[in-house]
């Protein structure tokens, strides 16, 4: 019987009832992909850092629905001020779902190179199959659809206790510090504009196809493809969409012979790739492939246990030390 | 250096001296040259003995280039061709017709042979010897083959008689070739003003500067004039800054497109092209096709212009690293440990206070 990890919390709140039930859920039977799993594929040598997808992230999240959405319909930029003339976060933010930064090393001449060169790199949230934010949240704010897989925050049930931004080993969600009464903003990969037929703006509007989207098993047979192609070999790299029609040929370029996200907290719907190793392009070395949730599980899968031997010893010591003068 | 006033006794009437330095000035600052060179410049113009003679040759070409220079106004046309140097057989601008221009192109060539300058407009069939262009009857392969030997230098203006241009697109059924393949392995001095058109002034500014200095200006590995081709126009591109910020025209006449937005994704090559368009710009009115909300098609740049097709984005070339972006790992600065630090040399101090001043208080009471 596979559980997941929210309902089994319910049930083991209840009492300790369940302390005669064989609770044995496995994680690995819940760390496959979702059915209809959409995600990007972001391949770095690709960007030119024309910072259109963040422009339009902010554009197209701002209209009902979107994670930015203000009840004045204004888009929400960075710096404000009177004439509005350049918009340029630091980093994520309450009121930034999707950042380009660069690398840069040395002279900084050479594109995707490791040493006197630079990278741009695309950051928003990953997706985690198993997303640690979606695992600590204790009101299910959080939550993993179970079809196309997107991460997705409520803030009606969010009671602003920030577990989830300590949890994320990509420091993706993001506190409305200036909020009074402020909750998480985070990438919900567009999942407003489904129903109408769109996709993630940020991949709809990347002139060169460095951000496609598309299936994550077809962004991963696209992503493995483009390892097995011969540096200095033309390519059509896909616009837009993994199965899109336009094409852009393009010369390939020596990758980093990696796939971000494969593996990466268990594996996530966001896929990179790039010329520069992905320490340097501002990933923690020590996310394993192991995925976060999976870390606490040896001490949650007692909590039933430890609930019912509280109720029990409980009761105990009131049978103990109950003042039997009262009769 | 001072252009002496007798210099100006040679120049014909309509032209003040301080028109003149004017002219000479602005060409020196085209070249990237101080402005101090507009003297030398001009003095070198007027004092000159004799006017350096100019023949202009076309091959495959459609006079676009002669027209972009007919319209130059500092120096306009007549100055140049009148006092600054002497065109001396140009198709277009000959009086003469026919025999007689053909003569008197011989017999200036004899005259000033290694001092005149050939100037070639226009792309040169080579393809069943050159029979698809041919002048006085005789193909233009010919006529410059034997031209360009007796000249000083040769420029190849246009991006037809630089890198074939036009006539050379696919499936190029002339054979159309660039002038600088043609004279290759004979030493002749090529330079390339690529363009369609180039700006007057591309032209102008060599052509003077040869004048001045008697030496060919410095050039890029495609024969380009330094002081033109050497930087990108997407680097001094008056709508840089929205394609810094993000801001792109997605489609022609939409809102982007009325608010000056980047027009890289409606295909604007600048990013790959060199040349100096988005600086010098055209008619000397300060216009120029992405100033009019067309996208540059890399008129100037082979293997871009007239090749990839018009709106189809350009593969940018990175020239400019990039600074304006977050940086992918923030330096962290040392700020716990330095607030730790303060944190102790309090605590320290305020220990050191309240010792001293319980001892104060022992001493008050002993005494």
């Amino acid at each position: 019987m596979a559980i997941n990890r929210r309902d089994f919390l319910k049930l083991s709140a209840g009492s300790g009832l369940l302390l005669a039930t064989d609770v044995t859920p496995s994680f690995a039977a819940s760390a496959h992909l979702p059915h209809d799993a959409v995600g990007i594929l972001y391949d770095a040598t690709l960007c030119i850092g024309c910072k259109s997808c963040m422009v339009n992230c902010k554009k197209y999240n701002s209209v009902p629905g979107g994670a930015l959405y203000q009840k004045d319909g204004s888009i929400p930029y960075e710096y404000i001020t009177p004439n509005r003339i350049y918009d340029s976060p630091s980093d994520l933010s309450s009121r930034t779902l999707n950042i380009i930064k660069a690398y840069k090393s040395g002279t900084g001449e050479n594109k995707d190179t490791d040493t006197n060169g630079y990278s741009f790199i695309k950051m928003h949230c990953l997706h985690c199959l198993e997303p640690a934010c979606a695992s600590v949240c204790p009101v299910a704010a959080l939550h993993k659809d179970p079809n196309n897989g997107v991460v997705s925050y409520d803030a009606k049930k969010c009671i602003g206790c920030r577990y989830c931004q300590v949890a994320c080993p990509f420091g993706i969600p993001k506190f409305e510090w200036e909020n009074a009464s402020p909750s998480i903003v985070k990438c919900q990969l567009c999942h407003h504009r489904y129903k109408d037929g769109g996709y993630s703006a940020c991949c709809e509007f990347c002139p060169t196809g460095a951000s496609i989207f598309g299936k994550v098993v077809d962004l991963r047979e696209e992503a493995k493809r483009r390892l097995t192609l011969t540096p200095g070999s033309y390519y059509d790299y896909p616009l837009k969409t993994v199965d899109s029609a336009m094409t852009m040929p393009k010369k390939v370029p020596p990758y980093n012979d990696h796939i971000y996200g494969l593996e990466e907290a268990g594996g996530t719907q966001y896929l990179l790739m790039a010329g520069v190793s992905f320490d340097k392009l501002g990933f923690n070395p020590r996310v394993t492939a192991k995925a976060y949730p999976e870390l606490t599980w040896d001490y949650i899968v007692k909590i039933p246990w430890l609930i019912g031997a509280l109720v029990i010893a409980g009761a105990a010591s009131h049978l103990a030390t109950r003042d039997k003068s009262e009769k | 250096m001072r252009c002496t006033d007798s210099g100006f006794d040679r120049i014909p009437n309509g032209v003040s001296r301080r028109d003149f330095l004017k002219v000479c000035t602005a060409s020196a600052v085209y070249m990237g040259l101080p402005a101090s060179f507009g003297a030398k410049i001009a003095e070198a113009a007027t004092t000159a003995k004799k006017r350096p003679p100019v023949i202009w040759l076309s091959g495959q070409e459609c006079t676009g280039c002669t027209e972009s220079l007919l319209r130059t106004s500092h120096p306009t046309l007549e100055h140049l061709i009148l006092d600054l140097i002497a065109l001396d057989y140009s198709e277009t601008l000959n009086t003469g017709a026919g025999h007689q221009a053909e003569e008197y192109r011989a017999k200036s060539i004899e005259e000033n042979k290694g001092k005149f300058i050939l100037v070639c407009e226009g792309s040169i069939p080579v393809k069943d010897g050159g029979v698809y262009c041919k002048i006085a009857g005789r193909p233009v392969l010919d006529i410059l083959k034997e031209t360009a030997p007796k000249a000083a230098a040769v420029i190849a203006i246009g991006s037809c008689a630089t890198w074939g241009g036009v006539p050379s697109a696919g499936p190029n059924p002339t054979g159309a070739t660039a002038v600088y393949k043609i004279l290759e392995g004979t030493g002749i001095p090529v330079i390339n003003i690529p363009g369609c058109p180039p700006n007057g002034y591309n032209f102008l500014s060599t052509v003077l500067y040869y004048v001045t200095f008697k030496k060919l200006p410095e050039l890029d590995d495609k024969l380009r004039p330094k002081f033109a081709y050497g930087r990108l126009i997407h680097e001094n591109c008056e709508r840089r800054p929205h394609f810094d910020a993000g801001r792109f025209a997605e489609q022609f006449g939409d809102e982007g497109h009325r608010m000056g937005y980047c027009l890289y994704k409606l295909g604007c090559k600048g990013p790959e092209t060199f040349n100096n368009c988005s600086t010098l710009r055209f008619n000397d009115m300060g216009t120029w096709p992405v100033n009019t909300g067309h996208p540059c098609f890399g008129c100037s740049e082979e293997g871009v212009g007239f090749t990839a097709p018009l709106h189809s984005p350009a593969r940018p070339l990175y020239i400019t690293p990039p600074t304006q972006f977050a940086p992918a790992t923030p330096e962290k600065g040392k700020g716990a440990s330095a607030f730790a630090a303060a944190v102790a040399g309090a605590a320290i101090g305020a220990g050191v206070v309240a010792v001293g001043m319980n001892l104060g208080k022992k001493d008050k009471e002993e005494s």
